[in-house]
């Protein structure tokens, strides 16, 4: 064992004091995909398989519109928070860094790409 | 204080000297479910991005989706989000104060199983019928 003092050892591994925040918001956006998650399965789900011009008119309507957008907006953020969880348990040091931000990259660049998406067929 | 003992401690059990129980299943399902929703959340934006794109390649990548292939992975994320909803109710439950009672636990734990397939096959009948 190299002549390390016992705070050098620790320093930096304590709490960052964001956990119960981070917790908060994922049981709020939780809270809300208990409405969005039905609201999507039964509204924007059954479109796959459908002729074009069917999945681009539903799009356009109202609620499927709305439940589409929720579940991207919402969905991606309770899974870039949750990511954010699982990666903390497993990876270390960089990597973690890493993967956060890798995660958090994919997760509100699909959240992006899926709005813009529905932005050009539904408007 | 340089010289206590850091390399030999005993380690705390871990998932192999456990006899398997229906919560510890649960909470690693609750887990993978959350984790493989990425693969179908990608495949739903791709889905959606062919339709903003064009007719043909929406024809494309809609034909792959409901591939039996596809059919098999769609119907795998519809458990996966039912699953980890149901899952997800058992923990705001929790954190509100009840349910910590091993039968309690037990029986929502079943509860979230069962109710997710379901709950799953109760979806894949209503996309079937429109």
């Amino acid at each position: 064992m190299a002549m390390m003092t016992a705070r050098k050892r620790v320093e930096g591994l304590g709490s960052a004091r964001s956990g119960t925040d981070h917790h908060w918001k994922t049981t709020i956006s939780s809270v809300a995909l208990l409405v969005i998650v039905p609201m999507f399965l039964f509204s924007v789900a059954p479109l796959l398989g459908n002729p074009y011009t069917d999945v681009q008119a539903a799009l356009g309507r109202p609620f499927p519109a709305l439940s589409t957008a929720l579940m991207l907006i919402v969905g991606f953020y309770h899974f870039r928070l949750g990511i954010q969880m699982v990666i903390e348990d497993y990876v270390q040091g960089t990597a973690r860094k890493v993967s956060i931000v890798v995660m958090a990259c994919i997760s509100y660049g699909l959240m992006a790409l899926g709005l813009i998406s529905l932005a050009q067929i539904a408007l | 204080m340089a010289d206590v003992n850091r390399g030999d401690r005993p380690l705390s059990p871990h998932l192999q000297v456990y006899r398997t129980e229906i919560n510890m299943v649960t909470s690693i399902l609750t887990r993978i479910t959350g984790v493989a929703l990425l693969g179908g959340a990608v495949l739903f934006v791709w889905w959606l991005m062919a339709a903003a794109v064009s007719e043909e390649y929406f024809a494309t990548v809609d034909w792959l989706l409901t591939s039996i292939l596809g059919d098999i992975v769609m119907t795998l994320s519809v458990w996966a989000l039912w699953y980890h909803a149901l899952a997800g109710i058992r923990h705001l439950v929790w954190d509100m104060g009840y349910g910590f009672h091993p039968d309690t636990s037990d029986k929502s734990a079943w509860g979230a199983v069962i109710g997710s397939v379901a709950l799953t096959f109760l979806t894949i009948i209503t996309i079937w019928g429109t």
